[in-house]
């Protein structure tokens, strides 16, 4: 076992280039892993056999962000597991429909996988459409149908040319590379949806919101604050997502993306057929927000938007101030470690941990691309751990290195915070509170000092981190 | 929406969880164990998620992380780079090495490919490195866990030994806190007990001021070497065929004779089973046991009128559902679905025979989902859903009452520390069963009540 003497903790041979540390002193610009050349940061990469990576597959990255749309049917053709794991998963509200909370599979069995299971796609569709009368229809292959080689793309079709809706082959095989490749199979399999409808005029002032998945109700506390701005959405992508909508995303006058990781591929694609323009934005963290809703204000170069957008910002902030100061005297000098999937939103979390006068000591994502990490190095503190594609017992080792205060992440990790002694903040799907937005920044304040503020912890002691067993 | 066919071939709102689901759950009831699934990435993720929402314990598993290149040429270099990262990172003593339905469909030869990598690395010999297969596409998470014990009793427990005069108990699946329970009624029956497999503390672990990397607990290596020299084994599956059946292995390898018994869940299955340890141990039932099922029976009248005739929609794994059936006939309810997440003619049969006394027999469903459940229970008028949280979405429909659990619950904490079995566990089941009733009549009735 190799012990990182940069960073001070045990990693596995050939993952010492996906953890470095921003070094003190140096400036944003320069900084490189010690001793290493080329690329920054290793990233995007495959994970590592044996290294119990905390990133799931390709077929999750595609369900994932497609799963949102509520009126469309989402089955995945492959065996049970796939869809017993993934049902109800993104934790996205709707307010109309709700297909997408169901998880329709075609269970595959081993006389599907020796003779093919094309028949019983084509059954289970047919049936599926008939039954729920869904909008649209994605397939999402899985690792074995990639293998046995069913002609997804053939039956889905078929399906389409009988039952006269989209119908979607999603090429989300499990083996087929990293989340990221799930993202680009989604927003495939959204651009085809796009593309196969007519396009309309681009209508004024019109925005598509990509990249928001409506969790805890957070889109539509997005889309509230465009309207005040005076812009009309044209379609989510894909929070509270319906067919119709994204049908119609062409004629949107700006793609406004978020998640970056995963729509960024989408917002390209309609860049480079229909010359529609995006911009990257972020809903967390007050200044993000604030920058972000600036930003597309200054796109339309519209000058009531712009006065609307000022006001809107001045009336949220000053709304948020008192509790947020509350919480700043409280938290600050506190140390966070942050875990997420996109490197993106890391960055914001890092703005808004400084909001509350906290220190990120460590921030790391699944599937943080070489630019993602580059924006990371340049916001974060020096002497910052950026790590990639972690595994828990690196992630324990370096919450106890660092000596944080709490983490940030999914629900696989709140474990380990927790028997190390450390609070824990949920900023995935399973969060029940808006984080994004103005709001949001209050209830992510409150969350944070929830955990950290808890008087359990006095009973608990900070456990020594990952020691052999 | 339209009526639903009886006879669709798709599935909605799985029931049942894949095999290799399984595999890593019996696994973690053994000592220093470690499962690597050897398959796609995301596999082991949505898996260690899966486990921990209802444990609230980390869990590692890992992941050979089969790529598009070796998904067309085979996994075995990824199989080998994982087996030697898992070893160095966790230095298990078991390492479970269970396939998946890609690596299945693929094609390779797990056991040979170890058998290779340990030519190459003899150090690895020190690993008992147990393969399991486990196609994702043929039967559920069920078929995973018993094969698995039965993988390691075969490496382990595969001839007579001297007698220990030990019992072997193999529980099945049930909760951390049952597996505590029983360890203390055979203690209490002054007999040495080894559980398989034991995840009392691996998926209930207290705070400790170490982080291991492998919970302690579970099993160990020697113990179940020393099953092979008990003087009897006690197997709560009864739905499993014999090949599954990790007391009828031992009765054949190491002539441990061995009976498989319902799960100790209700008054009667409770009586076979301290009635058994009674007779094999040739110890009366301790004294606490006699309280325990006196107060049982005192519960029992307490609450009978509240459950009588009430209609219960039950779902789960067979044998848990079997044993809560038997239950609920028991104590007047009446089950009107009673569905399996595996397959089984042995579970129907089963549930046939006791439901025989009722009026109008239960809808048997076997390797289900959650749409022909909520169709079942609907049909039939159930007011009471008893399973894991995934029937929460049922429940809300139907707007009756979900009494949670079994495996998974993911929208309550606590899960691990339920307990099922025993007098004690069924009266815990019981009080929740008619409390959960009695709280929906105090809802329904105007403004409620202060006395019953």
């Amino acid at each position: 076992m190799k012990s990182d003497k940069r960073i001070g903790i045990e990693v596995i041979p050939g993952r010492e280039g996906h953890i470095c540390r921003k070094d003190a002193g140096a400036s944003a610009e320069t900084v490189k892993p010690a001793g290493q050349s080329g690329p920054d940061i290793a990233c995007n990469r495959e994970s590592m056999a044996g290294a119990v990576s905390q990133r799931a597959c390709v077929f999750c990255g595609a369900r994932v962000v497609l799963n949102p749309i509520a009126d469309a049917l989402h089955l995945i053709h492959g065996p049970i597991g796939c869809s017993t794991y993934t049902w109800d998963i993104r934790g996205s509200l709707s307010s109309g429909p709700e297909l997408h909370r169901l998880s329709f599979s075609t269970d595959l069995r081993e006389k599907d996988v020796i003779f093919g299971g094309e028949p019983k796609l084509y059954h289970a569709l047919s049936e599926l459409i008939e039954k729920h009368e869904p909008r649209a229809a994605f397939v999402y292959s899985t690792c074995i149908v990639g293998v046995i080689g069913d002609d997804l793309k053939a039956v889905c079709a078929r399906v389409e040319k009988e039952r006269g809706i989209p119908v979607i082959p999603v090429r989300s095989e499990g083996f087929k590379g990293n989340k990221n490749e799930g993202y680009k199979a989604a927003c495939q399999a959204l651009f085809s949806l796009i593309d196969r409808a007519p396009r309309g005029e681009t209508v004024p002032l019109s925005v598509n919101i990509l990249g928001d998945f409506n969790l805890a109700g957070e889109l539509w506390m997005i889309r509230g604050y465009f309207e005040k701005m005076g812009l009309r959405v044209v379609a989510n992508i894909s929070g509270d997502g319906r067919v119709a909508d994204i049908e119609k995303a062409a004629s949107a006058a700006l793609n406004v993306v978020q998640c970056a990781g995963s729509m960024t591929h989408l917002a390209r694609m309609m860049e480079q057929h229909y010359g529609m323009p995006f911009l990257r934005v972020s809903y967390v963290g007050t200044d993000d927000m604030a920058d972000s809703l600036l930003d597309i204000a200054g796109f339309f170069k519209d000058k009531t938007v712009q006065t609307r957008t000022e006001e809107l910002i001045a009336s949220e902030i000053a709304a948020l101030a008192p509790e947020l100061e509350y919480y700043r005297e409280r938290l600050k000098g506190r140390k966070a470690a942050v875990y997420v999937g996109g490197a993106f939103k890391a960055v914001s979390l890092i703005k808004a941990f400084r909001a509350l006068g906290m220190q990120v000591a460590m921030v790391g994502s699944q599937t943080g691309k070489a630019d993602d990490y580059a924006q990371v190095r340049a916001v974060a503190d020096p002497g910052t751990v950026i790590i990639d594609d972690a595994n828990p017992l690196e992630l324990a080792q370096l919450m106890n290195r660092l000596g944080v205060d709490i983490f940030v992440g999914g629900v696989k990790e709140r474990p380990v915070a927790y028997k190390l002694g450390v609070a824990f903040c949920d900023h995935n799907h399973e969060r029940k509170r808006p984080l994004e937005g103005f709001a949001g920044m209050v209830n992510f304040a409150r969350e944070v000092y929830s955990s950290i503020a808890s008087p359990v912890w006095q009973w608990v002691p900070r456990a020594a981190a990952a020691e052999g067993s | 929406m339209k009526s639903s066919a009886s006879s669709h071939v798709s599935t909605t709102n799985p029931c049942r969880m894949c095999r290799p689901m399984g595999a890593c759950l019996a696994f973690r009831g053994i000592a220093n164990s470690m499962v690597l699934l050897h398959g796609s990435q995301g596999c082991s993720t949505y898996m260690r998620r899966y486990i921990s929402s209802h444990f609230n314990e980390p869990v590692d598993i890992a992941s050979s992380s089969l790529s598009e290149k070796s998904a067309v040429y085979g996994g075995a270099a990824n199989l080998k780079q994982g087996i030697r990262n898992v070893v160095a990172r966790y230095s298990p003593s078991v390492l479970g090495v269970v396939t998946t339905c890609l690596t299945e469909t693929i094609g390779d030869d797990v056991r040979q490919i170890i058998a290779a990598l340990l030519v190459e690395e003899p150090s690895l010999r020190e690993v008992l490195i147990v393969p399991v297969s486990a196609p994702s596409y043929s039967g559920s998470h069920m078929d995973g866990f018993h094969d698995s014990c039965v993988a390691i009793l075969e490496r382990l427990a595969s001839r007579p030994i001297p007698n220990n005069g030990a019992i072997n108990i193999f529980p099945g699946f049930i909760s951390p806190a049952d597996i505590r329970h029983l360890g203390r009624i055979l203690a209490d029956f002054q007999t040495p007990a080894i559980i398989l497999p034991d995840f009392s503390q691996t998926l209930d672990g207290g705070i400790s001021d170490v982080y291991r990397r492998i919970p302690v607990g579970g099993t160990s290596l020697e113990q179940i070497g020393q099953m092979a020299g008990a003087a009897f084994s006690i197997e709560f599956n009864v739905t499993s065929p014999e090949r599954q059946s990790s007391s009828a292995l031992l009765e054949s390898l190491a002539d441990v004779s061995g009976e498989r018994l319902p799960l100790p869940i209700g008054l009667r299955n409770c009586d076979f089973f301290f009635q058994a340890l009674s007779d094999m141990t040739l110890t009366p039932v301790p004294a606490r046991y006699k309280e325990e099922r006196a107060r049982l029976l005192d519960a029992m009248v307490d609450a009978h009128k509240y459950l009588f005739g009430k209609k219960v929609a039950v779902y789960g794994d067979a044998d848990m559902v079997l044993a809560l059936t038997g239950f609920m006939v028991d104590v007047g309810l009446v089950p009107v679905v009673c569905a399996s997440s595996g397959d089984g003619a042995e579970f129907t049969r089963r549930i046939s025979e006791a439901t025989a006394g009722l009026e109008t027999r239960p809808a048997v469903l076997t390797e289900t989902d959650f749409d022909r459940i909520g169709s079942g229970a609907t049909e039939a008028g159930a007011e009471l859903l008893v399973g894991s949280s995934k029937g929460n979405h049922i429940a809300r429909r139907l707007d009756i009452p979900l009494l949670r659990l079994g495996f998974p619950i993911h929208d309550r904490i606590g899960a691990q520390r339920l307990l099922h079995i025993g007098y004690q566990g069924t009266i815990n089941l019981l009080d929740r069963l008619t409390n959960t009733i009695i709280a929906q009549q105090q809802d329904e009735y105007g403004n409620g009540y202060s006395y019953m």
